[in-house]
């Protein structure tokens, strides 16, 4: 199990490498994140910059600024997970070979999911390139870049669930976008409704988890949100792959 | 002697929607036995196959490869599949060595038997001189190749092929049916193909589907037995006669032009039309320069199981 699992990580890893799409991606996200950086940098080098610290405007700012920049690229990372083996029909391959769908569908999501933790990992090098000269509040960084990863780990699920259930790559992009992006603002769609229905939007908000995340606030139901939905929409991949030998 | 079954198709069916593909189908493969898979586009061929890999669920219905249940088992029942689709499953942006690692590991090969395998593999399908080539700068034919190591690889004791020869230039289908040939010793092979006379050379049985359904389930010699006497011919003549002409000779049933020079003649086998043809040719200055059985027997056995089908639908359609 977890071999094949590993096994279809590592060839998705690979085949992402392969194609330029992913350096671009990485630099583009590396390039837009360091200009934030810089800014959030000089506003907090102004002597008029307000009392709270360091890694509160900075670190948390940028990471907050990161989770819109991965909004607008995961899914040109997710578009390709599964529409690209059916279009080249290697799916079929998959099918055909002693694994299981599970072990494709984890072995997709691991994947993508380790091209997030490497991509987190370049942008948490300018933070941490501060802690040369001055002190970090090294707890709230943790609790963001966790929030940030589970964060990634819900885009990736939801991608991989949207690709799935189309061959044209350019659909699964436009789709996981406006998805994405309701999920995100769903909270200022529910500021006309009732007071009840209100907070229910509120919730069901991605942004809303992971901003108390970023200040440092580690609330296991935040966390659980996250874990839910990325597990949610890694069954529903699972059940759509299945169906498709029965209705495809 | 019967070997064992590595195959086993029970009336299978499967339906797109209110659409039935295949209805029915049941057969079984043995050991070192080479099937082939004959039928017009949409007959359900791909289907079937594709059934029997675990890639499409059947409706109804159930396969076993290998003793093991394609549904119930399938872990295992897939050990022993090798499955080229009608599209090769090919990575583009990977050289053919990285899709024969990967194809392999899939398959389930451990890390001892890798290598060999792959070189097996390469060995046989002639990719040796472009293992490090990516494969979207190969050829068709190579494309086709690779899509054939793939399936191989694990040497697995069922193989299913959806149209292996095609792309392919006349050298390598040579290649092919060789390799196909000596797999098909130890191995089952099905093969679905359009090219009837490679399913002459090749296989021990053949496998006839129209609409559906299975028409012709019949070993090859057998139906090669009634090709001793031919029930009809092509003759080529440089001053062709008026048909009228030719209809006269005894045992003549029927005549059609194929084009300028070319007729086809049915006959009936008992007479000694032949002998009459050639004699009426020198005589009257024909200038007969080609004489050829006219359709194989495949042939026709094929275009009457599955053409005549059609245009009796047809008729009743007309009559409804």
């Amino acid at each position: 199990m977890i071999n094949n699992i590993r096994l279809i990580a590592a060839n998705e890893l690979r085949r992402l490498f392969k194609s330029p799409l992913a350096w671009v991606i990485l630099a583009v996200v590396q390039f837009l994140i360091a200009i934030f950086f810089y800014l959030l940098l000089s506003q907090y080098m102004q002597p008029s910059s307000p009392a709270s610290g360091l890694t509160d405007v900075v670190v948390s700012g940028m990471y907050q600024i990161s989770g819109v920049v991965m909004l607008l690229v995961s899914p040109l990372l997710t578009m390709r997970l599964i529409t690209e083996e059916r279009r080249l029909g290697t799916i079929k391959l998959l099918i055909s070979s002693p694994i299981s769908i599970t072990e494709l569908v984890l072995g997709k999501y691991v994947g993508i999911t380790i091209f997030y933790c490497l991509m987190l990992f370049m942008i948490s090098l300018m933070p941490a390139s501060l802690m040369i000269g001055t002190q970090l509040d090294l707890g709230q960084i943790a609790s963001g870049l966790i929030g940030v990863l589970l964060l990634m780990s819900a885009f990736a699920s939801i991608g991989l669930f949207i690709s799935s259930l189309t061959s044209s790559p350019a659909i699964a992009a436009i789709s996981t976008f406006g998805v994405l992006f309701l999920l995100w603002i769903i909270n200022i769609a529910g500021t006309n409704a009732s007071e009840g229905m209100a907070e229910v939007f509120a919730y069901m908000s991605l942004l809303k988890h992971y901003t108390s995340l970023l200040t440092g606030v580690f609330n296991s139901t935040d966390v659980l949100f996250y874990i839910i939905v990325s597990v949610f929409f890694i069954i529903l991949s699972i059940w759509r792959l299945d169906a498709e030998r029965t209705y495809g | 002697m019967e070997s064992e079954i590595l195959i086993s198709v029970q009336e299978l069916s499967r339906f797109y929607g209110q659409q039935k593909a295949i209805e029915n189908v049941s057969f079984n493969v043995h050991r070192g036995e080479i099937l082939g898979f004959l039928g017009p586009n949409g007959a359900g061929k791909s289907t079937t196959m594709q059934i029997i890999c675990g890639v499409l669920a059947a409706n109804q219905g159930s396969v076993s490869v290998a003793g093991h249940d394609i549904h119930e088992a399938p872990r295992l029942a897939k050990k022993h599949i090798g499955f080229l689709p009608e599209q090769p499953p090919l990575y583009n942006d990977l050289t053919v060595n990285e899709y024969l690692n990967y194809a392999a590991k899939l398959r389930g090969i451990n890390k001892d038997g890798l290598t060999e395998a792959i070189n097996l593999s390469k060995e046989r399908c002639g990719l040796e001189n472009v293992g490090s080539r990516l494969i979207q700068n190969l050829s068709k034919g190579y494309k086709q190749r690779v899509g054939i190591a793939q399936a191989i690889i694990h040497s697995p004791s069922v193989i299913i092929l959806d149209e292996p020869t095609s792309g392919l230039d006349p050298i390598q289908i040579r290649e092919i049916r060789e390799l196909m040939r000596e797999l098909g010793e130890d191995h089952s092979i099905i093969l679905s193909t359009h090219i009837l006379s490679e399913i002459q050379n090749l296989c021990d049985r053949v496998l006839i589907i129209n609409q559906g359904h299975i028409v012709l389930d019949q070993p090859l010699d057998q139906l090669n037995n009634n090709s001793d006497k031919p029930d009809s011919i092509e003759i080529g003549l440089r001053n062709p006669p008026a048909l009228e002409s030719l209809l006269g000779i005894e045992g003549v049933a029927s005549v059609e032009s194929i084009n300028d020079d070319t007729l086809r003649i049915n006959f009936n086998p008992e007479s000694n039309m032949i002998d009459a043809i050639v004699e009426k040719a020198v005589s009257d200055n024909w200038g007969l320069f080609k004489l050829n059985h006219g359709d194989t027997s495949l042939e026709a056995t094929f275009m009457r199981l599955t053409h005549g089908d059609n245009e009796q639908l047809e008729k009743e359609d007309d009559a409804a």
